[in-house]
């Protein structure tokens, strides 16, 4: 069994990912949590394929790396718009 | 020679999976959002490719390896760009590297 140690580390990455998307203090923080969730998700999906011996799983890794990363590009850009606005809707002094 | 395919791509994904590991570790434990980056980033590298490689070798010459591939150069482009676009987020949002404060003062005083 090659594959055991490389799912379970996967699994713990992902389980420790998790974590710090629940406490992480700012919102950066958890998006950051996210992006590293979404790609040990691929790995982990691509060593699942071998495990099981169906090399199908590697078209679902790959579709999973296309929305994460698309996922990922919508929320940055979508809270980089919303705090540039907030900046210029408040005067200088109040910040 | 499949029995050393075998014990090669063993230690590649063993490596890998330690890889993943410990940048998972690192986003847990490092203080601030810019080490927590810097750790991510180890597992998008070093775990990525390690355990992407000793995949291959396990695929041989078959469809699976070109759809490897195609995940290897996928996330090595992505991977870059949304940390980029993470930290640039964070910047224009007021985030500042621990330390940083001095050299923005640095910089004031010397313009």
């Amino acid at each position: 069994m090659i594959y055991l140690p490389v799912v379970l580390a996967l699994l713990v990455t992902m389980g420790l990912a998790l974590a710090r998307a629940l406490l992480g203090p700012s919102l950066y923080d958890r998006v950051l949590a996210m992006n590293l969730f979404g790609t040990k998700t691929v790995l982990f999906l691509a060593a699942v394929a071998f495990l099981s011996g169906r090399p199908d799983f590697l078209d679902l890794a790959l579709a999973y790396a296309l929305i994460n990363f698309i996922g990922v590009m919508a929320v940055l850009q979508f809270f980089q718009s919303r705090e540039l606005r907030r900046q210029y809707e408040t005067p200088r002094g109040e910040r | 020679m499949e029995t050393a395919f075998d014990a090669i791509s063993f230690v590649l994904m063993t490596l890998g999976g330690l890889c993943v590991f410990i940048g998972g570790l690192g986003v847990l434990r490092m203080p601030e959002l810019f080490t927590r980056m810097h750790a991510a980033s180890v597992t998008d590298t070093g775990g990525l490719g390690l355990v992407v490689l000793g995949l291959a070798l396990q695929a041989g010459w078959s469809l699976a390896l070109v759809k490897l591939a195609a995940i290897l150069v996928f996330l090595f482009a992505t991977s870059p760009t949304s940390a980029y676009a993470l930290a640039n987020a964070a910047l224009l949002s007021g985030h500042r590297p621990e330390g940083a404060e001095r050299l923005d003062e640095a910089a004031e005083r010397g313009s």
